[in-house]
């Protein structure tokens, strides 16, 4: 039933509600494929028993007639979510053991609709990372390597073992989450679609934080309609966050009609950046006009705030991180290391349980924000995102969607980058402008770099927006006809 | 407040030290724990007494992925109190994050507000014994998580700690340093306290911490700039307050007159030995790393519902204290004395109404508090009503009892809870008005006394000694009014 893994959500949700085969054998040929592949690390902890479980409630609702949006199909869920008698870890040490007495909104809804829980995806700690390296344990291995290579490469991050997982057909979909690129990046460097909604537009109830004010859950899917389907499920107002917005949640999949005809899709030319590798701007160029040829207009727009967008990301990020990674202190759960006194307590707990990149991150974030620092750090950073937001507003003045590269390269290989943070945060570049401002972001597989490894284009839409990304995403992935398979290496 | 206090009328306002004068100078903190089922940003209870970490919800334990959700009766308590204190209210405010570790401290951050509270500048009146008001500029309130509890002495090498306060609403109401005596200070609290209570904001009950302050106390030569202050922390009684501030001023003249300089410090009371001392400065040592909370959208009010709230507001002890002066005809410390408690004050206008406002006022503020105070009672425990107050008022206008007697009833009343009407029938204490028997008892003491008629002819002084026998003779039941008219008619005809 190896066949079955390589179905596409769409056709898992026809395929069950024809009969076709059953929940329990969909999941079944998951859990083998998931077995399989622990090499490349991707799963922190597997769930059969529980996926059998619901398998079968899944058959139960399929008998009747009663199928739920997404009953049957098998998900992953990024470690960031905190799933009830689950342990969530957040890819941290400090969190090891950690089974949460509560399940976070976004999973309760996807289960809600009938989703299967498969397991919990590796992630680079605190979703701090743009190569799953930072894991407490150990990087995903992406299933793609160069032609005639074993090195391992990085499935991006932070949400690696979500891409990894999704690329190597485990799951059909997983969660993400995206605080800077997140989900995005990860997507581009392993072939997949991956989507960050609207600030806002699902609830970040039960997802541990990383920096509140940037974080945001969507789905990691091989097709665009297969992420739209997620979508609809993940979305939607929770009155438990108070920046959750309060808008009905549009039908997603229904905006994948295919036709952009006379969208005005905007290139900013500060996404041309030095040193960007030939197959990026080609593949960018390809992308423009593969929407010319769909009837789309091709506008020149500028975001003149763009270069400022990562130093100023990297000075929200690790501040709100700073705080939010206060409460683990090793008092009230998770991993505590005993000390002299409760200071001591402190120290032991979190130089043991935070790894070297949030150490880092939590200096920069505590700098940041320090007397005497606040104002040229935090405040010109904030102010900097303003400035961000308000040439994107210029820029809708003139367009409806914009379309950039999603990475600045392929993936690299484990150890390559680890060295260096400011060449590792580079990985973002492209991203971070849309988590800046709270807008919808999609990466689409498009291409192959030169030695062979996938490519992503991004398009970013307005605030609410998902509907305008998804279609323009949709066309990109047709026009693309992106086909490539990594080898089974794994099993 | 409402006891005389012989220090309290000194109106003291310059300490005197080795080389002159000084004054102090003295602004407060005051913490108002919010009155409110539930917590800031938790549907957890907040009552008071629970069992250690009962009232604890996710989100006040810090949970990973949890998130705080404002509660919008607390805000709605805020504007209140604001609106009470004459305040500006801030149709935008934001909350911030204050990042500390401390054990009790779960998120390892308070939630508050920083730049932009709840509530801007306001005054409070507050009445000094001598009939003058100094008036107290509020600098702003905002709203605050309070902190859990950390337990130290129930184990040799650990501690407790008890989250039930986590989250709890607070409000800070900060004032500008307008106190210019421990009195003032003192008599601030009492202002505001009552001001809380009437509004419903805040209990006001310093014992169980629902009402703290932090005092700043700092001295210079009068009208020179302030001097360094030090901020005394955490008090929970007016009484100490007041020491600490007298102990806290007397110290840094001591310190400045002998050459040494003021440290901005701060500071605990100790109540034993009635003196302050800094706290270890580790504890003090912070940077709080303030930013706004991402987890929480800036609070933007409605200004129809600050109106609504407006409209709803009850008269507050100001207002009350000038109607009781214009309708009552109170003098103006009487009635502040009255309006300090929302409780009293309706006590006594149930009292007073439709009678002799001013009997009302001596009745109620001397005899009933009298009483009250040394039972230890509060007003809603008084075991006379108001209502059977009123009837020994009328009692005593109608003629049936006399002021004196009335008291002794006024006793009655106090021990059993009775009736005026009754006791004076069943313990045989009408007031005698009739001429005919009061005469008769009259004619018997002046035809008995020889001597005392011939002394009264010479000094008419000695009047006194034949009411005195009249009212002996008649049990203090003989109206003396009638004894006296009487006793003149027979003794000068």
């Amino acid at each position: 039933m190896a066949e079955l893994t390589g179905l596409t959500i769409a056709d898992m949700r026809d395929g069950l509600r024809g009969k076709k085969f059953s929940a329990k054998e969909l999941v079944e040929a998951h859990i083998g494929a998931i077995e399989n592949a622990r090499m490349l690390n991707a799963f922190l902890v597997e769930t059969p028993d529980k996926a059998l479980a619901m398998a079968e409630e899944s058959d139960k609702h399929l008998a009747k007639g009663e199928a739920r949006p997404l009953e049957g199909i098998p998900l992953g869920i990024k470690d960031l979510f905190c799933t009830k008698g689950i342990q969530a870890t957040a890819g941290s040490h400090i969190l090891e053991g950690f089974e949460p007495p509560y399940e976070s909104t976004v999973t309760h809804s996807l289960w809600h609709d009938g989703a299967i829980m498969m397991g919990k995806l590796n992630m680079d700690e605190f979703a701090m990372g743009s190569s799953n390296e930072t894991s407490y344990f150990g990087p995903v291995k992406n299933p793609w390597r160069r032609p005639g290579s074993n090195a391992d490469l990085v499935p991006g991050g932070s949400s690696g073992g979500s891409a990894a997982a999704v690329a190597a057909k485990l799951v059909p979909g997983a969660t993400g989450t995206d605080t800077g690129g997140s989900i995005r990046q990860p997507a581009a460097v392993t072939g997949i679609v991956g989507m960050k909604p609207t600030y806002g537009r699902c609830s970040r109830w039960g997802i541990v934080a990383f920096a509140s004010s940037l974080d945001q859950a969507g789905p990691m899917a091989r097709t665009v309609r297969d992420a739209a389907i997620m979508l609809g499920s993940m979305a939607g107002h929770d009155a438990k966050d108070s920046t959750s917005l309060k808008v009905d949640v549009p039908d997603f999949e229904a905006a994948l009609t295919g036709d952009v005809k006379g969208l005005r899709i905007g290139v900013p030319k500060e996404y041309r950046v030095d040193g960007m590798p030939g197959a990026i701007d080609k593949l960018w160029q390809q992308g423009i006009e593969w929407l010319k040829a769909a009837g789309a207009e091709i506008v020149e727009i500028s975001l003149p705030h763009t270069k400022y967008a990562l130093p100023a990301y990297y000075i929200v990020a690790p501040a709100e991180a700073s705080s939010n990674l206060a409460r683990y202190d090793g008092v009230r759960y998770g991993k505590r290391e005993d000390g002299e006194d409760i200071t001591d307590l402190y120290k032991r707990t979190r130089a043991a349980g935070f790894g070297a990149e949030v150490q880092r991150r939590v200096l920069i974030g505590t700098y940041v924000l320090s007397a005497g620092y606040y104002d040229a750090y935090y405040l010109k950073a904030q102010k900097v995102r303003t400035l961000i937001k308000q040439d994107f507003e210029k820029a809708w003045e003139k367009v409806d969607a914009i379309l950039t590269p999603t990475t600045p390269g392929p993936a690299f290989a484990i150890g390559e980058k680890s060295d260096d943070p400011l060449e590792m945060y580079l990985n973002d570049i492209f991203t971070v402008t849309a988590n800046m401002s709270g807008l919808p972001g999609i990466s689409v597989p498009a291409g192959l770099s030169d030695e062979g490894l996938p490519l992503g284009l991004q398009v970013i839409g307005k605030a609410l927006d998902e509907e305008t990304v998804f279609r323009v995403g949709g066309v990109l992935e047709d026009a693309a006809g992106f086909s490539a398979q990594p080898d089974v290496w794994w099993r | 407040m409402t006891t005389k206090d012989p220090e309290a009328t000194t109106g003291q306002k310059h300490i005197e030290g080795a080389t002159g004068p000084w004054e102090i100078v003295i602004g407060l903190e005051v913490h108002a724990q919010v009155t409110s089922s539930a917590k800031l940003f938790s549907g957890a209870s907040t009552s008071f007494g629970a069992e250690p970490n009962a009232n604890v919800s996710l989100v006040d334990a810090a949970m990973p992925g949890m998130l705080p959700v404002i509660n919008r009766y607390c805000v709605e308590q805020a504007i209140r109190t604001g609106l009470g204190l004459n305040a500006a209210i801030n149709l935008y405010s934001v909350f911030d994050r204050k990042n500390y570790f401390y054990p009790d401290l779960p998120q390892g951050y308070q939630i508050s507000q920083y730049k932009q509270p709840i509530v801007g500048e306001g005054v409070v009146e507050v009445d000094m014994p001598d009939g003058s008001v100094v008036e107290v500029g509020i600098e702003r309130l905002h709203l605050e998580q309070d902190a859990g509890k950390s337990i130290h002495d129930l184990h040799p090498n650990m501690s407790y700690v008890d989250l039930n306060r986590s989250g709890v609403a607070l409000m800070e109401i900060v004032s500008k340093p307008d106190m210019r005596s421990s009195e003032q200070a003192g008599l601030y609290v009492s202002k505001l306290r009552s001001i809380l209570r009437y509004l419903g904001t805040c209990d006001g009950n310093m014992e169980q911490g629902s009402l703290r302050a932090d005092v700043n106390v700092s001295v210079r030569r009068p009208g020179k700039p302030f001097g360094t202050r030090c901020e005394i922390k955490n008090m929970n009684s007016v009484r100490f307050i007041r020491a600490a501030i007298e102990y806290e001023a007397r110290r840094q003249i001591d310190v400045i007159e002998g050459g040494g300089v003021i440290d901005q410090e701060t500071r605990l009371f100790d109540s034993v030995n009635g003196v302050t001392r800094p706290m270890r400065s580790k504890e003090e040592a912070h940077d709080y790393r303030y930013f706004p909370d991402p987890d929480l959208l800036p609070l933007e009010l409605d200004q129809v519902w600050i109106e609504d709230i407006k409209a709803t507001l009850p008269e507050l002890p100001d207002q009350k204290k000038k109607r009781f002066i214009d309708e009552f005809g109170l003098s103006p410390y009487d009635a502040s004395v009255l309006v300090a408690d929302r409780d009293r004050a309706g006590y006594f206008e149930e009292v007073a109404e439709g009678r002799d406002a001013k009997m009302a006022a001596n009745w109620v503020t001397s005899e009933l508090f009298g009483a009250l105070n040394k039972q230890g009672l509060d007003i809603t425990e008084s075991p006379v009503k108001a209502a059977a107050l009123g009837q020994l008022i009328d009692l005593i206008k109608d003629g049936t009892i006399s002021g004196k007697i009335a008291k002794q009833v006024f006793e009655i009343m106090l021990e059993t809870g009775g009736d005026p009407a009754h006791i004076v029938e069943e313990r045989g204490l009408k007031q005698v008005t009739d001429t005919g028997a009061i005469e008769a008892v009259v004619d018997k003491i002046i035809a008995a006394n020889p001597d005392k008629v011939e002394e009264y002819k010479a000094k008419p002084k000695a009047l006194g000694w034949f009411v005195g026998q009249v009212m002996q003779a008649t049990q203090g039941k003989a109206n003396p009014k009638t004894v006296n008219e009487l006793l003149k008619k027979k003794l000068d005809g």
